[in-house]
């Protein structure tokens, strides 16, 4: 024991000597690692995982049969069968891509609802920040290590069921829709991702693990249902529409209802993950018959001018996550740390 | 015991903390010498915590400074955290993760190398006598094995100075002997400085060398323990139990308060008790005869240990503050 303390290299001659990267935070890595392994371990990424993956192998399959009683009578050339397949929903499920919708903000919510003030309950948070490692490691390293889970799990299930799909349905997928697909799994990372930072914020502002759970799935309740009950109501008493024949009223009334709605990630990510999957789609929103004069009607747009479409959708979702976690990095670097 | 050096490894010059107009630790002057324990007692809500979190720079005081081996906790919190281990009060652990896990974790957070960390964290379960339960999971230890497992985890990163909050809380006296045998071995060993807080006086001042007596984020007194029970004693105010007939109390009470010398009066069931400056035992005599009332009884009680105990320590804050302002002008 005493031997082992006059040994000549501290702990303190050993971090000096070691050379670092700029700007890297000591402590990021080991608390990114320690994070991640324990949502990869945890029963809870399990258990919600299992719920997404059952969810989307069924409305895989069902979305498969689906498409192969209606692909004999439509036209059998259409190019984009495979990305059909996300889309498509059967009598009794919802598409696939409704379910990452829903389901989705769920997974990021478990993963940080008590990222912080777990840590505090449990009287880590105070043994965490006494070591040498700046503050901002432990929020950095959260966010990030719940980034990384996110991606690896929604990729792999992107996988998953495109391959199930690929058995299902005997069509390949082309090169287009392969990476119409990627961007598609991308931005899913990033809309978790928002719920993620939000659930963040949450737990740095709460005290409470219970409260923080319950702000973030009250915010989740109301994006993904009332609030386009209640951005309607309010489209109608801003511009309402008493003359039904009248164009300028219903156009007005519809562009504030977008408006309003375009205000909800969940209504951002429905639209951007439409255009992407569906190249049919060649705009959002109401479209007037002038505009679409000389338009060869339903001839897909190209990726790129898909990904233009949705551009400020993809910049306003990764607008929010950012905020989201900005706002919880300030208030945790301004925080007491206390014991108990 | 060995005898501590000289050197001062912590300093704090005036330190204050103010959460609006709520003073929790106020001008506190402190020396910890190195290889010394040194024990800041005080009672709950003193402000013993918060004046270690000013230490540990995780908190930033209103007003003064702090030294920590030389480094200035607010502007290099690294240099000191990596230097100081801190175990706080109620200390927590990962439950899903073994004893051996929390502290490897700890290793990764210092930067240590694995196979160094590794090593070292066995020799240092071993010292703290969880070697048995090492790759069990801390949600199965007790309470004492959380505290110990706390020990050691403070000395994976082979600190010069370690910190203690409230080291015996909530341990049965078994545990708090362990715990308090290991700290003394551990500064002994280790020559690592020591600083503790508590409110157990009783526990802890057998294994240190100094402490500080902390009431309402004033240090009132410090030095080692048998010194200042004597030094408290002898200025803290004198008590005088006073007999009188019954129903003349009140009368007592106003003829008394004119008295010099005396600090405070207080009714109770069968007369009245004084704190004073000095004895003036002849002048209550006297002025309660002379203004037609009978003297019962009058008793000076003398302090021992055990009353500095209860007074600055049982007698909760306010209390302690009032008999302590009252004396405060003669302290060093």
């Amino acid at each position: 024991m005493a031997t082992a303390v006059r040994a000549p290299r501290t702990a303190v001659d050993r971090e000096r000597a070691r050379p670092r990267l700029p700007g890297w935070s000591p402590g990021l890595g080991a608390v990114y690692r320690k994070e991640l392994a324990d949502h990869l371990s945890g029963h809870r990424f399990a258990i919600l995982v299992a719920l997404v993956v059952v969810a989307g192998l069924a409305a895989m399959y069902v979305g498969a049969r689906t498409l192969r009683d209606t692909l004999t009578q439509q036209s059998a050339s259409d190019p984009f069968v495979f990305l059909r397949l996300f889309t498509t929903g059967g009598s009794s499920l919802p598409p696939f891509t409704f379910f990452v919708e829903f389901l989705g903000p769920l997974l990021g919510i478990a993963l940080a609802f008590d990222a912080i003030n777990g840590e505090r309950a449990r009287g880590t948070l105070s043994r965490l920040v006494s070591q040498p490692i700046y503050r901002d490691a432990v929020i950095n390293g959260k966010f990030l290590a719940g980034l990384a889970a996110l991606a690896l799990m929604i990729f792999a299930l992107g996988g998953l069921v495109g391959g199930l799909g690929l058995l299902l349905t005997g069509v390949p997928p082309t090169l287009e829709e392969f990476l119409r697909l990627v961007v598609f799994l991308a931005v899913t990372v990033i809309y978790i991702g928002f719920w993620l930072s939000l659930a963040i914020l949450f737990s740095t502002v709460l005290r409470q693990t219970v409260a923080s759970a319950l702000a973030s799935l009250a915010v989740w309740l109301f994006f993904s249902v009332f609030a386009s009950l209640l951005f309607g109501l309010v489209a109608d008493a801003v511009a309402p529409v008493r003359d039904s024949q009248d164009a300028m009223q219903v156009l007005r009334n519809a562009q504030w209802n977008l408006a309003l709605n375009r205000l909800s990630p969940t209504l951002l990510y429905g639209e951007a993950v439409e255009t992407l999957l569906n190249p049919q789609v060649r705009a959002l929103g109401p479209l007037l018959l002038e505009q679409v004069i000389g338009a060869v009607p339903g001839a897909p747009l190209p990726l790129g001018q898909s990904l233009l479409l949705i551009w400020p959708h993809l910049t306003g979702l990764a607008a929010a996550m950012l905020i989201c976690f900005m706002i919880a990095y300030i208030a945790f670097m301004r925080q007491e740390i206390r014991a108990g | 015991m060995e005898q501590p050096g000289q050197a001062a490894v912590i300093e704090a010059r005036g330190l204050t903390k103010r959460y609006g107009s709520r003073t929790v630790v106020d001008g506190l002057d402190l020396t910890v010498r190195e290889g010394e324990i040194f024990g800041l007692l005080g009672p709950n809500g003193a402000g013993k915590t918060t004046t270690i979190l000013m230490l540990l720079g995780l908190t930033e005081p209103t007003a003064g400074t702090a030294r920590v081996l030389g480094a200035d906790p607010l502007r290099e919190p690294l240099e000191v955290k990596r230097r100081v281990g801190y175990l706080p009060e109620n200390v927590g652990f990962y439950d899903d993760l073994t004893g051996f896990q929390n502290l490897l974790y700890t290793a990764r957070l210092n930067g240590i190398p694995e196979n160094e960390a590794r090593a070292h964290i066995e020799s240092l379960l071993e010292t703290v006598g969880l070697a048995q339960a090492a790759h069990r999971r801390v949600r199965e230890y007790s309470r004492g094995m959380r505290q110990r497992l706390g020990l050691a985890d403070v000395l994976v990163k082979r600190p010069r100075i370690v910190i203690l909050d409230e080291p015996t809380l909530g341990i049965d006296p078994q545990g708090v002997e362990e715990v308090l045998q290991l700290i003394a071995r551990l500064s002994r060993e280790e020559r690592v400085t020591v600083l503790l807080s508590s409110h157990l006086l009783h526990q802890v001042q057998r294994i240190c060398h100094r402490v500080g007596i902390f009431v309402a984020g004033r240090l009132i007194a410090q030095g080692p323990v048998e010194e200042l029970a004597r030094q408290l004693a002898g200025s803290a105010p004198l008590v005088l139990e006073v007999g009188v007939a019954p129903g003349e109390q009140a009368r007592a009470e106003t003829l008394l308060r004119r008295l010099d010398g005396v600090l405070d009066v207080q009714v109770d069931a069968d007369g009245l008790v004084l704190s004073c400056r000095q004895d003036v035992r002849a002048e209550v005599a006297r002025a309660l005869v002379t203004g037609g009332l009978s003297l019962r009884h009058l008793r000076l009680h003398t302090y021992g240990l055990d009353d500095i105990y209860r007074i600055y320590f049982e007698g909760g804050v306010r209390d302690g503050h009032r008999r302590a302002g009252a004396t405060d002008g003669s302290r060093p």
